[in-house]
């Protein structure tokens, strides 16, 4: 689209699809939330569906190619962020689409600045590295905090099981990764050193028979008590760990470590508090981490997470070994 | 021990030493023993794992020279 005579035409738009929803009566508070966007081709969208973790069942799928054959080219297109998209679809047709999704339970996405669709892996219930269930936080974070308006910019979440992170949490505005905290019982440990082969950060050794572990290398992955042949390794405990602030885009951030071993409960208290922060010490179109720099992480975690009560992530130092370095990130 | 209690898979790459040993401990009753010598590195860090998050029993882990270990096993119940 050429620059300056795009407003007239946006605006035109606007009060065409006014005219159209009445007449349609269409639902707008379905389309606040986004999930229609426009596309080169005049008068096109593309409907974006909502997809928490990826997660569809196969009479929506079935019903996301339905409306593919009927109202667009007969593709769906699969994010980056999980969704199913339906291109090459004419305004006219979005009531009779929010209608059909309906009929399926299912919904447009989020789009614009407001909490986005969350995504998550398989976590523990399928996958063996999981440590936590992504799938069932990620479903309950999406009902509670979908659309919410953020007053800035867009919010991003997700959920990996393990610190593999494969939902790359350090990208997110705020993003939950599955950490287990291991124990020995030495009574219990034979000496085998399996648990010393398993951890890939180096953090144990065995020292007089038995392995102890060095907590600055330690990443709570649990390999070391999947591995242990008698259950002497086990689990103390285990949780999540956040990040705040990452990003991607033209400038990307990696997002701070923040909280560690924090239950799903204090996982939805950390997102509201943190969501009722950023709306009010955010500034025009920034995201929350340009937010945090502008205040310092110390801010966010006074403000935020220490006055949540949340076991905090405090040093540079701590938060070294979750980094391999690299050029960018130092 | 007999060649059918013994599983050497030094040289052989995850996950086919994981589907030997398994392959080779579906052919025993519940309860008794393999042998297994695995290459040190991925093998060890990989097999045992699954070895325990199917049921089976690692009895003891032996080292022996040339960077490979003896892994005693017991077949677990199906
Ligand atoms: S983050 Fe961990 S649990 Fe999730 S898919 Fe990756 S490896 Fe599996
Ligand atoms: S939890 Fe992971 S990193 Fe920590 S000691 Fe165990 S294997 Fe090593
Ligand atoms: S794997 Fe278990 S038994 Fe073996 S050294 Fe580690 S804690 Fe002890």
């Amino acid at each position: 689209m050429d620059g300056a005579p795009a407003e007239p035409k946006l605006e035109a738009l606007k009060a065409d699809l006014a005219k159209e929803s009445r007449r349609l009566k269409l639902n707008f508070d379905e389309l606040k939330s986004g999930g229609f966007i426009k596309q080169t081709q005049k008068d096109l969208f593309t409907v974006r569906l909502r997809c928490p973790g990826g997660k569809v069942t196969s009479r929506q799928l079935a019903k996301a190619a339905d409306l593919a054959d009927r109202y667009g080219k007969g593709e769906v297109h699969i994010t980056v962020r999980q969704s199913v998209e339906i291109p090459y679809v004419h305004y006219q047709h979005f009531d009779t689409i929010a209608q059909e999704l309906r009929s399926v339970d299912w919904s447009v996405a989020s789009c614009g600045p407001r909490v986005r669709v969350p995504t998550a892996c398989g976590g523990c219930r399928y996958n063996p590295n999981g440590l936590m269930d992504t799938q069932a936080l990620c479903q309950e974070v999406d009902k509670r905090f979908f659309g919410t308006p953020t007053g800035h910019h867009k919010f991003k979440v997700s959920f990996s099981g393990c610190p593999i992170d494969c939902f790359r949490t350090r990208e997110m505005d705020l993003g939950f990764q599955g950490v287990l905290e291991p124990k020995l019982d030495e009574d219990l440990c034979n000496g085998c050193g399996l648990c010393v082969k398993a951890c890939e950060e180096g953090a144990l050794k065995l020292e007089n028979g038995l392995p102890v572990r060095d907590l600055s290398k330690c990443n709570y992955c649990g390999d070391c008590v999947k591995v242990c042949p008698v259950d002497a390794m086990v689990a103390h405990r285990k949780g999540w760990l956040a990040r705040a602030g990452g990003r991607h885009g033209k400038h990307p951030l990696f997002a701070y470590e923040v909280v560690k071993f924090i239950s799903d409960d204090q996982v939805y208290a950390l997102l509201e508090r943190t969501l009722a922060w950023y709306k009010e010490k955010g500034q025009g179109r920034e995201r929350i981490g340009a937010t945090i720099a502008r205040l310092g992480l110390e801010v966010y975690q006074a403000e935020v997470t220490r006055s949540l009560g949340l076991e905090t992530v405090e040093t540079a130092q701590e938060r070294r070994k979750f980094w391999a370095g690299g050029n960018l990130y130092v | 021990m007999s060649s059918q209690t013994q599983l050497d898979l030094r040289g052989i790459l995850c996950p086919m030493n994981w589907v030997h040993t398994k392959l080779r401990l579906e052919e025993l009753a519940p309860g008794e023993l393999l042998e297994v010598v695995l290459d040190d590195g991925e093998p060890m860090r990989n097999v045992p794992r699954s070895l325990k998050a199917e049921g089976h029993r690692i009895l003891e882990v032996n080292p022996e020279g040339e960077g490979h270990y003896r892994l005693l096993i017991r077949r677990g119940a199906d």
